[in-house]
């Protein structure tokens, strides 16, 4: 039977035929579907862990347990991740252990463009990259037998335009893999410098191996045209290259590490013209050039960005696809991504704004309180990074620099890696504030439980972390929580912690406007004859807010009635209703 | 058959997801080989989205470059302007005439371009097809029925028998809500 999928449903599909019994991931865009879809299945256990690396260690753990594991991140959750999977490679596993990281070239949901394919390389462990949903399964199911073969985590690497793509996948049964004999192994499992030493060895030894098989695997496949242009390409760039070039020449590695050198050269022989086709850092072209091989590759083709089918025909063919002709008077507006109506973390952003304060910034929907007319993020790198950050600013110009700083950092985020951030503050003798948002949910990536909302992936109630106890544990002597629609009194608990020469935390606590249980009613009407135009309350930026000749409007199809416009306004013109 | 290329634009929140998984189904009944890129994530969140759906005998690309769509299916008029040029000479443009101020038009940064649909009626290039899709789906008995209005007016431009999708239209609704949607699906397709 077919069916259409994700190609992260795929995955999520080939972990469940290959018999996996342990899953445990950390959400983030392009990958989040894989895990929101094992849970599914009551077969497998599934978890969110409170981050990528956490993640890894319980498929590491699971494996050296004996059973097949499976773990999914983001490219960056690779980062975050890396020290686990680095010495995994020198451990081995024991069931099958597969590691899915999506990229995400384009950065449609990103901060950064990193190519994952350097990893594979880097910590020796083999790397998959399917270009579509059926692919997606069938590799990963693959991808568990080489895992068992060859004593080693396998990586599949994923695309934004694979896992979010949709195409039809041959479903089959699920074929339960026993839980494989547990022994003891201190030389194997115990990586201190004596066995480590002799570990290394070993996967030195294993990437002879996995070469020699990428030389005669059936993931690259070659598929003889016409010979005179010969193309070189993997995952989502294949179907690129192959819409752009029917009729070329194509060596399809469905491998990308360790490459399979002989099979390279014996294509570059039978074609006239060479190209390597790859999105990102010239991973495959470097490799092939290595051999001695000329190659064209980066010359005519960016590092930067997304390819696609246009793209390429462009650049190998100098063919330009003819548009309609569309003549437009004016430049349109582009249109950013906003908080939502009824968002919690606009009440806070608002109170920022005023305050003209200094804010080291972090990942998640509130990252949008960066753009206008919110504009109160200074800073942002990556998750957790913002109280880390905050101190360092503080170490380099002073406390009285601190007077005027907050770090903002979502409840998913604090737990995932702010923790530590906040324990070096108290730890060094910061006086930074920090503020956390904590919505009940992880916001930005759809909705997945964490920690700190009291469930799991399943739905089912845990024990929830109690941030106010956990922030006084670590040394954060002044905790408050206060609620970021009650605008004033937010003001006044900023101010007043921003004062105290000592850490403190304030807990901006409501809801996402999103979850189920939130239920605004009745919507905002301007009464026209007492509004004055001073447009006060766009200043908030909500999208459901707009000016007409002089005169707010709201947009009904929007606006969720959460009430905030109507604290902000001065002249009372703004009414609930239909409560 | 030659591949078909629709894309479906709009804003994050107006349920252009539900369409393309609506249009995706009822490509796969027909037999086609299908292939379907969405946005999840950021731009979710009130930002320009686009949906790319694409069948025929065999699919390569998941996505549309500019001059191949054979219809673009706009939830906005903003919207269509900035993806029109995605049609291919003689392609279909459905425009929803409806406004939703992008946040620069909101701070007052930028202005939202005036006579939309005159502007692009300009073209000779496509055909445009504008229908306001919001007083239908409010006709249907609620506004968030847009997607499925306009899943009907693509339907009427699509050649493919109407049951196959209004069946579609079933399976990918909620139950309780399959009355409303069939009537927002019977005023777009009759507009
Ligand atoms: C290392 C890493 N993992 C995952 C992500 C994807 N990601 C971005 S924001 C976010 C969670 C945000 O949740 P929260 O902190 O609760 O803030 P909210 O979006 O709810 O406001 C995630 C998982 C990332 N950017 N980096």
């Amino acid at each position: 039977m077919k069916e259409i999928m994700l190609g992260n449903e795929g995955v999520a599909r080939g972990v469940y035929e290959a018999g996996v019994r342990v899953a445990s991931a950390y959400p983030g865009t392009p990958s989040t579907e894989i895990t929101e879809t094992i849970a599914k299945y009551d077969e497998i256990y599934s978890e969110w862990a409170p981050n990528e690396k956490v993640a890894m260690e319980v498929a590491i753990g699971a494996a050296i347990a004996g059973a097949r594991s499976f773990t999914a991140m983001k490219h960056v959750g690779l980062n975050v991740s890396a020290d686990p999977l680095f010495t995994a490679s020198y451990t081995g596993i024991n069931g099958g252990m597969v590691v899915a990281v999506a990229d995400d070239p384009g950065m449609h949901s990103s901060q950064n463009e990193q190519d994952s394919r350097h990893y594979a390389r880097a910590a020796k462990v083999p790397m998959l990259e399917p270009s579509d949903s059926q692919e997606a399964k069938d590799f990963t199911v693959l991808a568990y037998e080489l895992s068992e073969k060859f004593d080693v985590p396998v990586m599949i690497r994923l695309h934004t335009r694979v896992s979010h793509s949709r195409s039809l996948v041959e479903i089959c049964d699920r074929k339960e893999a026993p839980l494989k004999e547990y022994t003891k192994d201190c030389g194997k499992y115990v990586m201190m410098p004596g066995m480590a030493r002799m570990r290394h060895v070993v996967v030195e030894e294993r990437q002879k191996a996995l070469q020699e098989y990428a030389e005669s695997s059936e993931l690259n496949v070659v598929e003889m045209n016409d010979t005179k242009i010969g193309i070189i390409c993997s995952g989502i760039c294949y179907q690129y290259a192959k819409e752009a070039l029917p009729n070329a020449s194509f060596l399809k590695l469905g491998m990308i590490y360790p490459l399979p050198p002989k099979k390279i050269a014996e294509f570059a022989k039978s074609v006239n013209e060479l190209y390597i086709i790859e999105e990102l850092d010239p991973f495959i072209e470097t490799f092939v050039q290595s051999l001695g091989i000329k190659a064209i590759g980066k010359e005519r083709f960016s590092v930067l960005g997304e390819y696609s089918a246009e793209k390429i025909a462009e650049a190998i063919l100098g063919k330009k696809t003819e548009t309609a002709d569309i003549s437009l008077k004016e430049e349109l507006p582009g249109r950013p991504p906003v908080m939502c109506p009824g968002c919690p973390h606009r009440g806070l952003f608002y109170v920022l704004k005023k305050l003209r304060l200094t804010v080291s910034g972090d990942i998640g929907c509130y990252t949008l309180g960066a753009l206008p007319p919110l504009d109160s993020m200074d800073a942002c790198v990556c998750m957790g990074a913002s109280i880390g950050m905050a101190l360092g600013m503080e170490k380099a110009r002073g406390k009285d620099f601190a007077r005027k700083l907050v770090a903002v950092i979502g409840d998913s985020t604090f737990i995932h890696s702010g923790i530590t951030g906040l324990i070096d503050v108290v730890y060094n003798k910061g006086t930074s504030t920090v503020i956390i948002l904590d919505n009940s949910i992880t916001g930005m990536t759809g909705h997945q439980h964490n920690p700190s909302t009291g469930f799991t992936i399943k739905n089912e109630p845990t024990k929830q972390v109690d941030l106010v106890q956990l922030c006084k544990a670590i040394g954060v002597d002044r905790v408050k929580v206060v609620d970021p629609f009650d605008i004033a009194e937010m003001e006044k608990t900023i101010k007043e912690e921003l004062a105290a020469e000592e850490p403190s935390v304030i807990i901006s606590q409501r809801p996402c406007a999103l979850l189920k249980s939130v239920r605004y009613t009745g919507k905002v009407v301007v009464d026209q004859d007492v509004c004055t135009g001073c447009k006060m309350c766009m200043r908030i930026g909500c999208p459901a807010i707009g000016c007409k000749d002089g005169k707010i409007t709201i947009d009904h199809t929007q606006c969720n009635g959460c009430g905030l416009c109507l604290k902000v306004c001065k002249f009372n013109a703004m009414k609930k209703v239909g409560e | 058959m030659a591949v078909t290329s629709i894309m479906i634009v709009g804003v994050g929140g107006q349920g252009t997801l539900l369409a393309s998984k609506i249009l995706g189904s009822v490509a796969v009944t027909q037999g086609y080989d299908v292939k379907m890129s969405e946005v999840h994530g950021m731009a979710q969140r009130g930002g320009s989205v686009v949906t790319y759906v694409r069948y025929g005998d065999k699919v390569h690309s998941p996505i549309i470059s500019p001059g191949e769509a054979d219809i673009v299916l706009a939830f906005e008029e903003l919207e269509a302007m900035r993806w029109a040029s995605f049609c291919k000479k003689g392609g279909t443009l459905i425009v929803n005439t409806q406004r939703i101020d992008p946040m620069p038009v909101v701070t007052g940064a930028k202005k939202y371009p005036s006579e939309t649909v005159e502007q692009l009626s300009k073209s000779e290039d496509i055909r445009l097809i504008p229908v306001d899709a919001l007083s239908l789906a409010k006709e249907a008995g609620t506004v968030k029925a847009v997607n499925v209005v306009l899943i009907g007016v693509l339907a009427k431009s699509s050649g493919i028998d109407k049951d196959v999708w209004i069946q579609a239209v079933k399976d990918n609704v909620p139950e309780r809500f399959r009355d409303m949607n069939i009537k927002a699906f019977e005023l777009g397709y009759n507009a």
